[in-house]
């Protein structure tokens, strides 16, 4: 008779059969799980790798002796680097995120208001402003407030030249730079992370230096939008923040403009903002920096290395006071 | 339960692996040293919610298995909060005894760090069953309400050394506030039902 109870012995699965069917689900769910895990990972925490195509540009060497601090001798920070490790928050607050988040930026038809107390206020075309000197090629240190640095080749020419163009009045004691305000081109703008547009400012004379240039490019190539496209600030002896970047607007003024970062925290960031060792931010301390693509911390230099430049226009200041 | 618990230990080496991975090969960004710090902060906190997930998990899903994965993720918590501390002396201090005691002096945000680092070492130590055994499981539930205080400092230590952008500190706020919140809720229910229970039948107490 036969037992209903029992499956017949053809449907009984042989038990080794049995135990590689069990090893073969397990080590399925194994991997499917680390699979899960390593996309999460990736997604939550990858720096960004976006090929950068910023087109070549005609750069001058420098122009003037050793001891204007034009050409720092320093190995110089590698492109990829300069061009994947960016404050930049209109896009991202993560620097290793701001190279993928701005791949798409348009600069197309730019135009910079220059304005204010001048005699001849203009809205330049931005080949305009860039045809009123020749780029030459700047190379100078870049020290972040956060405590790193690098060693950047920069094409620009100084700031006075095009401030000279407009012709300031005597009452201007001000420069008072804006970013772009555009939060479809630039997302982080959307955000409340800072407050919007980006402002920053120099006093008269430190606009004027020669050290202070507008940036168009770097290595010889036009900025890549990560770096401030198409046009920006570089102040080598002040935190990369001064550096204003994606310039629409330059208006010359008589008192002392409000700054973003002073305005986000003005125990932290003052309107001077000049590398120094001796005074640290309220968090951490300003003594020594990380120089990108080096091992071990570099001891920071007043004013960035150029206080033999730059130290004269602060004579009699208290720079704890005037951080 | 065994398979279960070595797919856990699996997934937690994942993220660790995968920093190693993309250090060795040069992929961690233009500041590795940075990078790590922020991922390995990162996992440290992550990791931490999720031991602090477990019982309340347990208790509203009645699963009482997953008792099982706290003391693993637990441990693997204080692992990445070590490896933290490490790149941070090996790397950010390059190995300065002077500079990371001066420093870690200096910086509030660094002394709530640390404590909450150190406040994970004598749980580390008692986390195994003998131990448990040793300390009676009261004082050792007690001794383990620690945690709670390095989940408080490590959400602080974040948020504290953000320049602007406190969202993601805040995010972590919002769970640990959470998860310490559904303690303390089911300890005064706990509480008031113990009380009531008391009035009712005064004999039993």
């Amino acid at each position: 008779m036969e037992d209903r109870s029992e499956p017949p012995s053809s449907e009984i699965t042989p038990e080794n059969t049995y135990l590689n069917r069990r090893a073969f689900l397990k080590a399925g769910v194994l991997a499917a799980s680390v699979l899960a895990t390593g996309t999460l990972y990736r997604r939550l925490n990858t720096p960004s790798s976006a090929p950068v195509n910023a087109k070549e540009i005609n750069v001058v060497a420098p122009i003037g002796p050793p001891e204007s601090g034009f050409h720092v001798d320093e190995p110089r920070t590698s492109f990829q680097d300069i061009t994947h490790y960016n404050n930049f928050y209109e896009f991202s607050t993560n620097k290793d995120a701001v190279a993928d988040a701005a791949a798409d930026f348009m600069t197309s038809s730019w135009k910079v208001e220059v304005g204010g107390l001048v005699n001849k206020p203009k809205v330049f075309d931005l080949d305009d402003i860039l045809k009123i000197a020749q780029a030459e090629e700047r190379v100078y240190r870049m020290r972040c407030v956060e405590g790193w640095s690098m060693v950047i080749p920069w094409a620009g020419y100084s700031l006075s030249k095009l401030l000279k163009r407009v012709d300031p009045l005597g009452s201007a004691k001000y420069v008072a730079m804006q970013t772009l305000l555009d939060p479809r081109r630039m997302p982080g703008q959307n955000t409340s992370v800072l407050q919007w547009p980006y402002v920053e400012g120099l006093r008269m004379d430190e606009a004027m230096h020669p050290l202070a240039i507008l940036a168009s490019g770097i290595y010889g190539h036009a900025l890549p939008p990560q770096d401030g496209a198409p046009l920006r600030l570089v102040v080598p002896w002040k935190y990369g923040f001064k550096g204003i970047k994606s310039i629409v607007k330059i208006m010359l003024v008589e008192t002392q403009p409000a700054t973003t970062w002073n305005i986000a925290a003005p125990s932290e960031y003052g309107f001077y903002a000049n590398v120094n060792p001796n005074v640290d931010h309220p968090r951490w301390s300003q003594a020594t920096e990380q120089r990108i693509g080096e091992s071990g911390r570099r001891r920071t230099l007043m004013f960035n290395g150029y206080e033999r430049q730059v130290g004269s226009l602060y004579t009699g200041m208290d720079l704890r006071k005037n951080f | 339960m065994r398979f279960a618990r070595f797919v856990l230990f699996v997934n937690c080496l994942v993220p660790g692996a995968l920093l190693s991975w993309d250090a060795y090969h040069h992929r961690a960004g233009a500041n590795p040293v940075n990078y790590a710090l922020r991922t390995t902060g990162f996992l440290t906190l992550t990791f931490v919610a999720l031991t602090l997930l477990v019982t309340p998990a347990r208790k509203l899903t009645r699963l009482s298995w997953l008792y099982h994965f706290r003391r693993p993720l637990g441990l693997f918590a204080f692992s990445y909060a070590v490896t933290h501390f490490t790149v941070f002396f090996a790397f950010d201090r390059a190995m300065s005894l002077r500079s990371t005691i001066s420093e870690m002096v200096k910086r509030p945000y660094l002394i709530v760090g640390s404590a909450g680092l150190l406040a994970m070492v004598p749980l580390a130590a008692t986390s195994t069953n003998a131990m448990i055994k040793r300390l009676g499981p009261k004082r050792w539930q007690a001794l383990h309400r620690l945690v709670y205080f390095t989940a408080i400092a490590g959400v602080v230590h974040f948020y504290m050394l953000v320049k602007s952008d406190h969202r993601l500190p805040v995010a972590f706020g919002v769970v640990m506030a959470a998860l310490l919140g559904y303690r303390l809720v089911s300890l005064i229910q706990g509480r008031t039902r113990r009380r009531e229970r008391a009035q009712l039948h005064p004999s039993r107490t």
